[in-house]
Parts: C-alpha cells; structure tokens; sequence
C-alpha cells in the first residue's frame, strides 16, 4: 500500500468512526455500529463519502433521523461532502447485532432478541423471553406489537413488570 | 402517469399498490380499536405495509428509469391502482378487519418469501425483510381469527361472516395474468398461482383451529389487477391523497 492509500484508507476508518457514533433515536443506548445498520463507508479520490446503512423495518421511521445524525457526525468531523444510501440487500436481521448490544440492551430494560432468527411454525409457542430486570424466564407476552417497530410488550410473572423485548427478526 | 414500459417496475409497483391501499386501511383504525395494545398494533401493521410499499415503488422507479414514489401514492387516479379487489375493502368490524388481514398475509407471507429468489440486486433484501414482516402480520391475525372464532357466540357469528363475506376476494389473489407470467419466466418475480397450497395450509390450520368453516369457493369478484376498482377506492383515494392534491410537494 502507498502513502496515498494509505490516506485514503486512513480517512475512511476516520469517517466510519464518525458515523458508528450515531446512536438509535428510539433506543439511544445503542450505536448504528451495534445495531449492524452501519454497513460500508467508503471515501473516494474527491473525498466524498458514501455511508450506506441498513434500513432495520420497512416502515421505520428512525432512518432518516439515522441518516441526518451520520451527517451530522461526519460534518463535524470535517467530512463535507456525504451521501447516506439506503440498502436492501442484504436484508438486515437481528442477528448482526453484537454480544456487547445485547448486554447494552439489558441494562437499558429492554429483553435482547434471541439469538438466532429462524422461521417458526405459524402458532409455535414463543421462545424464551427473560425479564430483563430480575432475570426470570416465567415471562409472557402481552402483545406482539409494542411502542416501536422492532419491540414486543412483555410482562414477567415473578417480579411482575411489564417490558419491552427487541424483536428477533 | 404513463403505463410503465418495464414490466418489473409495473409487477412491483402493483405489490406496492396492495401494500399501500390495505396500509391505508389499517390505519383509519388509529384511535378506534377495541384495546390499546390492538391500537398500537394496528399502527405496526400499517407502518410496515406502507414501508414496503416505499420500497417496492422506489425500486419500481429505479428500473423503469423514471418516476418516483410520491407521485406513485398521491398522484394517480383509480385505473392506475392496480391492488386486488380485497384489500380495499371496509373495515367492517373488528373480525371484518382480522379476516382480510388474514387472507392478506396468507398470500403475501409465501409470495415474498419466494421473491427474496428474485434475479434482481435489490428486490431479495426487499422481500427478505418483507417476508419477516408479514410473519408476524400472519400469526396476529391468526391469533385473532381463533380467538374469536373460538370465542362467543357473537364473535364467532362476526368471524364466520368476515370470512364469507371476503372469500369472493380470495381466487384474484392467485390468478395470474400475462404480467405475472412474464416477470416469473425472467426470474425476477413470482407467479401467484404457485402460493394457492401455501395460503391453503395457514387457512386451513387457523380455520380448523378456530373451528369455522371454510367457505365454498365461488368464481369470485375480480379486476383490481386490471385497474377496475370496486366503489371504495375512490373514496380512499380521496382521503388519501387530499393533502397532495390540494398542496403539491407539501413538506414538514
């Protein structure tokens, strides 16, 4: 690698440190990093940067707030010339987020999705949800729709509080 | 709005025509449904389908080179709505609602499982995500279906009538036209004749499990496809589109 690609790869992992620090506006405990809906970010000879990301839920709104944080982000790490892309393929899934979101997650209150997303026959029982506060797994769900897209209302038996649980998707 | 030239921006552009109207549907629900958490479900139903719809129609535009999605949703008139008769169809009551849903995503939950094999670069993301989707859409209304119809005596009589009242809805949902059969021989999009045994089995599972009655099949209504709407879409273009019409490229 020359000196000049060397730059350019250097102002690359710059920018994408940049944009990795655009956190989820509905779950803000969360970085888009962690999230896996920061996918490639790219600078080329004219220094212009290219950020695509992974929209999570068809209808979720939270994207284009996503993509004004990454300028945002990007300008004031004096990246002027950005351009976020939408990609569909691939699909994004739950299982691109990191062990250490999923612990973020937790704490936060919210039960992490399981592990391995799958298909499911149509009226199979849940998986096991834990309560994300007192660790129970003597949980239920309340409804498969909750205050966003990618969350489910729960509530456990044993310490009796209602949650949310990310959708395992 | 011209006929597309390009028969896949015209196929998914009528996937997104179903999404969106049935979207619109679910949404005149806000506000109005029997419980909260049904409330905020609705709004989910309704956020995902008119998300797809987006997706479908901006990946429409880019193939056909031309277009964009805004002019797609608000600026056409009835004939250019190519969505199956069913999905403009009232709300009805509660298990009106949870019928059409169900037989909606009977259909679409194997149609786009299947498109996520499509040839093109960015339809099997879409489909990917939209078969997830309706996953859930399938097993809400399911859930649904049996617990009304396995419920009293009067959600029971609702669902059963719900399903007869829909079923002359069902058979357009599955015939293909020379659009379909073209974009499935180029491998990009699927025929709908080949998802009948899917739709089948999650109806008959939930059916039998909320013990109703499946109904006899007649010839059934049609033309949606074609661009020959029943009276309703009229009305819920009207509303739909009002804000667009009255202020063109209106922001906020």
């Amino acid at each position: 690698m020359n000196a000049h690609d060397k730059n350019l790869a250097a102002r690359a992992e710059a920018a994408r440190a940049a944009a990795a620090r655009v956190t989820d506006p509905e779950v803000p405990v969360l970085s888009i990093e962690d999230l896996g809906v920061l996918h490639e970010v790219d600078v080329d000879e004219t220094g212009r940067v290219t950020v695509s990301i992974l929209p999570t839920y068809s209808g979720c709104p939270a994207m284009g707030v996503i993509a004004l944080g990454i300028e945002t982000e990007l300008a004031k790490a004096g990246f002027e010339d950005v351009r976020v892309v939408l990609t569909n393929t691939p699909a994004w899934t739950t299982d691109l987020m990191t062990e250490a979101a999923r612990e973020k997650l937790r704490a936060y209150g919210i039960s992490p999705p399981e592990r391995r997303s799958g298909k499911r026959a149509l009226f199979a029982a849940s998986a096991d949800v834990a309560c994300p506060r007192c660790g129970s797994r003597d949980t239920e769900r309340i409804s498969e729709f909750g205050s966003t897209a990618c969350k489910a209302l729960w509530r456990c038996r044993a310490c009796r509080e209602p949650f949310d649980h990310f959708k395992c998707v | 709005m011209q006929p597309f030239s390009d028969p896949r921006a015209a196929w998914l552009a009528r996937l997104g025509d179903a999404t969106l109207i049935l979207g619109h549907r679910l949404s005149e629900w806000l506000s109005r449904a029997p419980t909260l958490e049904e409330d905020i479900a609705m709004a989910n139903l309704s956020l995902d389908l008119i998300g797809q719809t987006r997706a479908f129609y901006v990946r429409a535009c880019e193939l056909e080179g031309a277009g964009d999605e805004t002019t797609l949703a608000f600026r056409r008139a009835e004939p250019d709505y190519r969505n199956p008769l069913l999905v403009e169809q009232p709300n009805g009551n509660f298990a009106d609602t949870i019928a059409r849903h169900l037989l909606f995503s009977a259909y679409a939950a194997p149609l786009y499982e299947r498109l996520a094999a499509s040839n093109d670069v960015e339809t099997p993301g879409i489909a990917t995500r939209s078969s997830r989707e309706m996953a859930y859409h399938l097993r809400h209304a399911g859930e649904w279906m049996i617990r009304l119809g396995d419920g009293t005596a009067e959600s029971r009589d609702k669902a059963q009538a719900a399903l007869d009242d829909l079923w002359p809805y069902v058979p357009e949902l599955f015939e293909a036209d020379d659009l379909d059969r073209e974009v499935a021989a180029s491998g990009f999009g699927v025929d709908p004749s080949t998802l009948r045994d899917d739709f089948d089995a999650a109806i008959d599972e939930t059916i039998a499990r909320a013990t109703l009655r499946k109904p006899a099949e007649g010839r059934g209504q049609r033309g949606g496809k074609s661009g020959q709407h029943s009276e309703y879409l009229g009305h819920i273009l009207a509303s739909m589109q009002f804000l667009q019409r009255a202020y063109p490229d209106a922001r906020w």
